[in-house]
């Protein structure tokens, strides 16, 4: 399969060196989406983007268009950026705030002008100082040029929008525990249904709340037309995403691709991608959407890179990462490692969770140090099945976020894919790759 | 039985705030931007992270005395502004160094080298994870992902990203430290964002509300309009 020319949608201007800069930003059609969506009205902002078919690029993958059309039902108070990117190997909006900041007020003026929402505030993860500087600096920018406050290029629609820092903390990607953080607590997530924030938000009120990824998509979705967005990908996957490449590979980085029309194969090997894994060693396997996802072997590698594609061979696209493990990864120290983050970022609130992340860190750290007992393999999976019954995908749950159901999955693939390393590891108590 | 009854609400216990609380701790422009930061939240409440981070700027951690300024400022109990403060990892209630040198070793780096990198540095500085040198330089923390993962092994300081590091790399890098040589790129730990908002909250809400009515107004008017035209249509 050939990598397609799509146009590039989102990062088009990062090769730039000072394409944070407004002057870079004004000299390559910045703001002019806006100015179009300011000259329609909000219904046919939302109608475009609906017929974009844009999903939401933080991890669930709703459409943004639906997600917007059942708030246009009542009133919207606030929307809320997610930029809390903490799923282990995602670094893509990273690139976004820090490389393309005017892009991303941009999309965010026009969703809350499709909204009619008033306060906007932008949840960046505290690690990003840099980006929060960039953020904030062009944001000021935008105020003076008259992109962002009252009476927005004279349009008569006012909106303001707030940088606001996190503190590092993975759960606040979750929305209703980004939401807690934003209102000054501890970042536990809310129990829903029945009241999602589109409902009951931030302060209670009505609240929208979308991915930076999603937002930095709009200016190009309003410019060029939502049919011209649908026009890119296949079936439910339009447009082109950013998928970010880690690990194992020649290339490491954040690459925009067209959805479906490029599989795993291209993405990883790819001379103008990945360009293959060093030292000629052979795929053994790979995270295809963040760590919360299951994982595949090299039998899955023709696989497109499309949400419903990846969903059908049982495991998900998430956030868009891709972690690449080459022959001489130890599957049970990659999965031990993840069981370990699950465990130190479980907010506490729900037993499974809580409870279950340290039983499985415990266990899985005495089989890596070589201290494993035969009857541990069968212990793991019964804890896992505590957290997630039955241990399908997508899991069962039993927790107020999805946070507790994804502990299982790398511990399942692994125990699935490699149990012989586990059992060399109990028996003979030390790795086989040393 | 009567269980049906809702308890009385006990009025929870407060600082005593007020509108221009004393602050014994925070300072001048530092207090300053703290009641600018409250301004821009609908709740004050809200402000609380960005204030833990500001306070963090002036003094490097967050002191129980500074606590209770920022409960102050926000109408809440010192209680309040430790339980949040505590649930995350940037916000130090311990003192840190000057430097926070923070070693990701979740999955990507783990497959670059991390724990190897991590145990140098363990080595080097004389400290386990979370440990602080005797000098108070640095501070070492063993990170999860910190969304840098095509530079790996990942290393912040003070959260800004210094690239993938090698242990002879690593080693200068803290001796670049030691001796100032990065204090320009790198501020000393506490500082997060060096721009400040240069702006007020400008939308008027009241004007806001208007705008917002007679958009509805419109909307039903056109929608009424849709509705007679359809209505006609049917009638002919």
């Amino acid at each position: 399969m050939a990598i397609t020319e799509a146009p590039k949608i989102i990062t088009g201007r990062i090769g730039h060196a000072d394409s944070h800069t407004l002057e870079r930003y004004l000299a390559t059609g910045g703001y002019d989406g806006l100015r179009k969506a300011l000259a329609m009205t909000p219904e046919a902002v939302v109608h475009e983007v609906d017929t974009a078919s844009l999903l939401g690029r933080g991890g669930a993958g709703f459409p943004a268009g639906r997600k917007w059309a059942m708030l246009r039902k009542s009133p919207v108070t606030y929307l809320v950026v997610n930029g809390d990117e903490s799923e282990p190997a995602t670094f893509k909006d990273h690139l976004l705030v820090e490389r393309d900041p005017h892009q991303l007020i941009e999309g965010v003026v026009i969703a809350a002008y499709a909204l009619q929402v008033s306060q906007v505030f932008i949840y960046l993860r505290g690690e990003f100082a840099l980006g929060l500087e960039r953020v904030q600096a062009a944001l000021n920018d935008a105020y003076s040029h008259g992109a962002v406050g009252s009476d927005i290029f004279g349009s008569g629609f006012s909106v303001d929008v707030v940088v606001h820092p996190g503190a590092g903390a993975y759960i606040c990607g979750e929305e209703t525990a980004l939401l807690e953080s934003l209102e000054g607590k501890r970042g536990f997530p809310r129990i829903k249904p029945p009241f999602f924030p589109a409902a009951i938000g931030l302060y209670g009120e009505p609240t929208v709340v979308n991915n930076v990824e999603t937002m930095s998509n709009l200016p190009w979705i309003v410019l060029n037309g939502g049919s011209a967005f649908a026009a890119l990908g296949e079936g439910r996957s339009t447009g082109t995403r950013l998928f970010a490449l880690a690990g194992h590979v020649n290339n490491p980085g954040v690459f925009e691709i067209e959805m479906v029309k490029t599989t795993f194969r291209d993405l990883i090997h790819a001379p103008v991608l990945g360009g293959g894994i060093p030292h000629g060693r052979e795929l053994k396997a790979f995270v295809p959407g963040g760590v919360s996802a299951p994982w595949f072997g090299p039998d899955q590698i023709d696989l497109p890179l499309g949400q419903d594609e990846v969903a059908g061979a049982g495991s998900m696209l998430g956030s868009g990462s891709v972690v690449v493990m080459d022959d001489h990864t130890c599957a049970v120290r990659a999965s031990w490692r993840i069981t370990k983050f699950f465990a130190r970022e479980s907010c506490g609130q729900c037993t499974p969770c809580r409870e279950g992340s340290g039983w499985l860190e415990k266990i899985m750290e005495r089989i890596e140090t070589g201290n494993g007992r035969e009857e541990d393999l069968d212990l793991l999976l019964d804890a896992c099945d505590n957290i997630a019954p039955g241990l399908t995908w997508p899991p069962q749950q039993t927790t107020i976020c999805v946070l507790g159901p994804s502990i299982p999955s790398s511990i399942g693939s692994a125990i699935q894919m490699f149990r012989d390393e586990f059992l060399v590891h109990i028996k003979e108590g030390g790795c086989p790759y040393g | 039985m009567s269980s049906t009854a809702h308890p009385t609400p006990v009025a929870r216990p407060r600082s005593k705030g007020g509108p221009t609380p004393t602050l014994t701790h925070l300072r001048g422009a530092t207090a300053t931007r703290a009641r600018e930061l409250i301004a821009l939240y609908p709740e004050p409440r809200s402000a609380l992270i960005p204030l833990c981070h500001l306070a963090q700027e002036q003094e490097g951690w967050l002191s129980p005395e500074i606590m209770v300024d920022i409960a102050a400022l926000l109408d809440l109990t010192p209680a309040e502004v430790l339980g949040t403060a505590s649930f995350y990892d940037m916000l130090h209630t311990e003192p840190v160094g000057s430097h926070l040198v923070s070693v990701c070793t979740n999955i990507a780096c783990l497959l670059n080298g991390a724990m190897e990198l991590l145990e140098h540095a363990e080595s080097t500085l004389g400290v386990n994870a979370g440990g602080t040198t005797a000098d108070g330089a640095v501070t070492l923390e063993e990170a999860e992902c910190l969304a840098g993962c095509d530079g790996a092994p990942c290393v912040q300081v003070n959260h800004r990203y210094v690239g993938a590091q090698t242990a002879e790399s690593f080693d200068q890098l803290i001796a670049d430290l030691r001796s100032g040589a990065r204090a320009a790129e790198i501020p000393t730990h506490g500082t997060l964002n060096r721009v400040a908002r240069t702006t007020g909250l400008q939308a008027d809400r009241n004007q806001v509300a208007n705008e917002r009515s007679a958009m509805a107004e419109t909307q039903a008017q056109r929608a009424a309009a849709a509705k007679d035209t359809a209505a006609n249509k049917a009638g002919a």
